[in-house]
């Protein structure tokens, strides 16, 4: 079978989120439920969910989920990641049996702190040291790739339409303050488990729905950071990014958003506060090799937060609702009425316009 | 006759429509896509929210939503009345040839995208609302009108409104000076005359939604057409 990277695939897709401002913990069975009503939009052959503060026992760990081909692979990781981490546990991650999902690889699951030796050793921090281990073990380690690694979230994904994913993962067992969902729609693609979204790295994950045109001017510029793009879907490169922008150089999501959906030159020149019009100049002229262009809406996840953000264009649709404590986006309203029937303040963002939603300090 | 679409998929919903006779009421609508597309001699009344491509190749029939809508409503529709109790998504009345929308609250991007009209056949477009960027994007026909209605002082049109327009007409409530155009159009203030073109239009907005057609017409509104029979000169090549 090909997969992708032998394959090109352009693809359609829906996502949908939820959080609480108050950091109150929501089972996965909501989201799941929005998903249905766009089940038109994903072909099967993809759906994943990313949620947030669901390990809050292994809150300082952490969480590596894994697919491996087979036995010996997964016996190999563990002895490379024996040589870096302690682990604290290891464990299958339960699922069901159900017909419409098939072919799974061995799914596991480790809580994981790096070894105090090898970050002396390299001189770097922690998540740094996480984020190359990912890179070595996806890039290098055929048979073995690692989907979600950070603290104290997961993603979850697989070949299927998302409301399967989500029965087949339990997640009505796990209970987070965030959840992302994705369904996908490749079109050109026999579709593979590490190629269904959310992408993520360490806690940062995406969620997206489109086709990046600059995707290998995006590739080029960030694989000189270290980044290595060993999927070839476009989302993998916007999670690079976002760690790239937020991480390591340290900008806020609004300059991040301003980077990867940045206005046109015309509408930067005609904005009349001259601080903000130098601001925007400042960024797309530093990161221009970190537009975006093509149709995106994406929901970029992170501790403690998320943000949901279109392509400059908005050549894709996106919504936002908010109820109480709660704020909702998906690619259509039902998926929010869904979610809850008595939504408020429903709108669509403008293409470029990031819609920051964080957790009150110290909900969490 | 009433219809219960609950947990129907988009398919069920339009048969069971089509078998129903002339009058429809649906509740109960969970974003299935495509109601109504394609008919004719009916009047169909929905309560939840209806999925994209609402009333797409309409023809003829009478769509009344009484909530938002999503994408694509209208959709290459020919003849017919879609009316929106609510505010509607991106690329509405994408390409109609014919009919007429009315959308209370505001339009997503790229509203009457390619809209087109042939000798009696002249779509027509009301946003009482705001409208994105993109609005009216490559019109090649038809009538485009923006009220602005409760827009609180904001710009009642996004960015890059008319662009490569090459037919038909706009209509903007208002002096639009904080609208900025492409070179291809001629913008000006509407005449008397060409008011009279859509004062009935803007009446019949107002009766379906509830507005004093009076206030809302006694403003200046502003016209945009394109501006030569050569709309694409100096936009592809300098002829």
């Amino acid at each position: 079978m090909n997969i992708e990277g032998q394959i090109r695939i352009p693809s359609g897709c829906a996502i949908a989120a939820v959080i609480s401002k108050e950091g109150k913990k929501m089972t996965g069975e909501k989201i799941i439920e929005a998903m249905k009503p766009m089940h038109d939009r994903s072909n099967g052959l993809g759906g994943g969910f990313t949620a947030y503060g669901i390990y809050p026992d292994y809150k300082d760990f952490y969480a590596f989920h894994m697919f491996f081909n087979d036995r010996s692979c997964r016996k190999n990781c563990e002895v490379f990641l024996k040589d870096r981490f302690e682990i604290i546990k290891s464990e299958i991650i339960p699922t069901r049996k159900i017909p419409s999902i098939t072919d799974e690889p061995i799914i596991w699951r480790y809580f994981v702190t790096p070894l105090r030796s090898m970050l002396a050793s390299y001189q770097i921090d922690e998540n740094e040291f996480v984020a190359r281990t990912v890179m070595k073990i996806n890039s290098e380690m055929p048979g073995c790739y690692i989907f979600s690694s950070g603290k104290n979230m997961g993603a979850f994904k697989a070949v299927g339409y998302p409301e399967d994913v989500g029965v087949f993962y339990r997640l009505e067992e796990y209970k987070g303050y965030c959840w992302t969902a994705h369904g996908r729609y490749p079109t050109n693609t026999p579709g593979w488990w590490g190629g269904a979204h959310p992408f993520t790295l360490l806690d940062y994950s995406v969620v997206h729905n489109g086709e990046i045109s600059s995707y290998d001017a995006n590739r080029r510029f960030i694989e000189m950071f270290g980044y290595k793009c060993t999927l070839q879907t476009d989302t993998e490169v916007i999670t690079y990014i976002m760690d790239y922008l937020i991480r390591r150089q340290k900008l806020s999501l609004k300059d991040a958003a301003n980077v990867i959906a940045a206005p046109f030159w015309s509408t930067i020149a005609s904005i009349k506060d001259e601080e903000e019009k130098e601001r925007l100049k400042f960024l797309r002229t530093v990161f221009s090799s970190l537009l975006i262009t093509g149709p995106f809406s994406i929901v970029f996840g992170f501790n403690g937060g998320l943000m949901a953000l279109n392509d400059r264009l908005k050549l894709r649709s996106m919504v936002v609702g908010e109820k109480d404590d709660k704020v909702f986006i998906a690619s259509e309203e039902t998926a929010i009425r869904v979610m809850e029937p008595n939504a408020e303040n429903i709108y669509a963002p403008s293409g470029g316009e990031a819609v920051i939603v964080k957790v009150k300090d110290g909900a969490i | 006759m009433l219809i219960n679409a609950e947990n129907m998929d988009f398919k069920t919903l339009n048969q069971k429509i089509r078998e129903c006779g002339n009058e429809c009421h649906i509740i109960g609508c969970c974003g299935q896509r495509f109601i109504g597309s394609g008919m004719n001699d009916k009047n169909i009344v929905i309560d939840g929210i209806a999925g994209n491509a609402l009333g797409a190749y309409l023809n003829g029939a009478n769509i009344t939503l009484n909530s938002n809508a999503q994408d694509a409503v209208g959709d290459t529709m020919n003849e017919g009345t879609i009316i929106v109790h609510g505010s509607i998504g991106d690329a509405a009345g994408y390409a109609m040839r014919g009919g007429k929308i009315y959308i209370k609250g505001n339009a997503g991007y790229r509203a009457g995208i390619h809209m087109k009209e042939y000798k009696t056949k002249v779509p027509v477009m009301i946003i009482g609302g705001t409208a994105g960027s993109f609005l009216a994007e490559y019109q090649a026909g038809g009538t485009i009108i923006v009220l602005g209605i409760n827009s609180n002082g904001k710009k009642i049109v996004g960015n890059f409104p008319c662009t490569g327009m090459h037919g038909g007409k706009m209509f903007l409530r208002g002096n639009a000076e904080d609208i900025v155009f492409p070179g291809n159009v001629c913008v000006k203030t509407a005449d008397e005359s060409e008011l009279k073109q859509i004062e009935p239009e803007i009446t019949k907005f107002c009766n379906i939604f509830g507005y004093d057609a009076k206030e809302i017409l006694n403003s200046p509104y502003t016209i945009i057409t394109p501006d030569s029979k050569n709309p694409y000169k100096q936009m592809y090549v300098a002829n």
